[in-house]
């Protein structure tokens, strides 16, 4: 198995604030890695150096076999993020904000409705997205995030804002085809089912790991401890 | 050039839908001549009055312009996901100066005639093509320092004072030379050739800040 992540005493300062220090970890490729951690601990900062946005001020990182920041323009386009913002013009429709990454990322537009269906979208395409409600701004930044098949995706926390029924018809767009699943990292609070879905843990307190192991070997109850 | 139309027509869309730089830069700019009108307590104007008038009230309406120019891809993510896509990032520069030119004409359309009726003595048939030519020169320093200041300005908390700040001094020889291009076209009985000399120079100013714009850019979009 190929290694999808790879990263050596990892860190990221901004300024004096340290908000990540001293992560080490190697993720192989189809596995998903969940992070919890409470609010401010890091999370989002690991999503966004995994996805080329933030240089880290500390350690070596290499996705998908590219060492960040160098190589980074070799690893875009291979990656999907869904972060907190769902990175979609709100005064355009769905489908006109998928039509522009699509053209981006050199995707056939046959593509952009055949996800807006997927994810139940679409009746409501062509709507501004000023005009969806929370859950359907998630569910078109799914479909954006996953567009052009990234072979790594990451999630911060997205499940927020969907329905039971919503999360559950994501899922196989996120998890890849069987054949070939993605390698995903995807932050959440929620310990039973962050540990369902994980096959590596890794726990942030204050931006340091406090865990990290197999999800198997890990228990809900060490997830909470994270939280107090 | 598949990713230079994709932004151009997404700058384009977002203006169509939210209209929130074009109507103001027009409503400006009229605004402005209507001031001078009375301020100048003249019944027109012409030579190289007429042409730091008309020079300065695109300057400051294009200023309207430059403060939105970013705002819709800071504020809705729009940065993140173009750094995300394999594209070179020199193209966002590209279709933001671009649009932003596409705005200066139409901010054009209308306040040109209206600087014509309101305060021209001479009129402009005569001159039109000479007119036309500097006009493009203009809008295209504007827009090249627009954009790249726009970048700069857009991160920053006092973003709508710093864009202007920040490109004011840069365009100085843009309004020189457009000034100065302008003022035998709008003197009575004027058109004439253009000066070559400030042709040459306003030319090679765009086309020098241009280049230096398009080395810049890619880092000014790092964290």
């Amino acid at each position: 198995m190929t290694t999808a992540i790879e990263l050596a005493g990892l860190g990221r300062a901004y300024g004096e604030r340290v908000a990540l220090r001293d992560v080490t970890l190697t993720l192989e490729a189809g596995r998903t890695l969940v992070v919890f951690g409470p609010n401010g601990a890091g999370k989002s900062t690991l999503l966004r150096i995994l996805a080329t946005l933030l240089r880290p001020t500390a350690g070596t990182v290499r996705v998908l076999g590219c060492a960040l920041p160098r190589e980074a323009w070799r690893a875009r386009g291979r990656i999907g993020l869904l972060g907190h913002d769902p990175m979609l013009y709100r005064e355009l429709s769905a489908r006109q904000n998928l039509r522009y990454h699509a053209r981006l990322h050199g995707v056939a537009p046959e593509r952009v409705d055949e996800l807006l269906d997927a994810v139940g979208l679409g009746a409501r395409a062509d709507d501004p997205v000023s005009t969806y409600s929370r859950g359907m701004v998630q569910r078109a930044a799914a479909a954006r995030a996953v567009l052009h098949d990234p072979e790594l995706l990451l999630l911060d926390e997205p499940r927020a804002n969907l329905d039971p029924a919503a999360a559950a018809a994501l899922e196989p767009l996120l998890a890849g085809p069987p054949q070939r699943p993605r390698t995903r990292v995807v932050t959440s609070h929620d310990p039973a089912g962050g540990l369902a879905e994980a096959d590596v843990a890794l726990g942030l307190r204050a931006g340091r790991p406090a865990l990290l192991a197999p999800a198997a070997e890990v228990t809900v109850d060490e997830i909470g401890a994270l939280y107090r | 050039m598949r990713v230079l139309a994709a932004l151009l027509r997404k700058e384009l869309r977002l203006e169509l839908r939210t209209l929130e730089s074009v109507p103001g830069m027009i409503l400006f700019g009229v605004t402005i001549f209507v001031v001078f009108h009375f301020g100048l307590d003249r019944a027109s104007v012409e030579g190289d009055l007429a042409a730091g008038i008309l020079v300065v009230t695109i300057l400051f309406a294009g200023m309207l312009g430059l403060n939105r120019l970013y705002v819709a891809d800071e504020e809705q993510g729009g940065f993140d996901g173009f750094l995300l896509a394999p594209v070179d990032r020199t193209w966002l520069f590209v279709a933001k100066a671009g649009a932003l030119f596409a705005y200066l004409v139409a901010l054009e359309l209308v306040a040109v005639p209206a600087f014509a009726l309101l305060l021209l003595e001479p009129g402009l048939g005569q001159a039109l093509p000479e007119l036309l030519l500097v006009l493009a020169l203009l809008n295209a320093g504007f827009a090249i320092i627009a954009a790249l200041v726009g970048a700069i300005a857009v991160r920053t908390r006092a973003r709508d004072l710093l864009g202007p700040l920040i490109a004011l001094p840069l365009l100085i020889p843009v309004v020189i030379g457009a000034a100065r291009l302008l003022e035998p076209l709008l003197r009575e009985g004027g058109a004439g050739g253009l000066d070559a000399t400030w042709l040459a120079i306003l030319g090679l100013y765009d086309l020098v800040f241009g280049l230096l714009s398009i080395a810049v850019f890619d880092p000014l979009l790092e964290d």
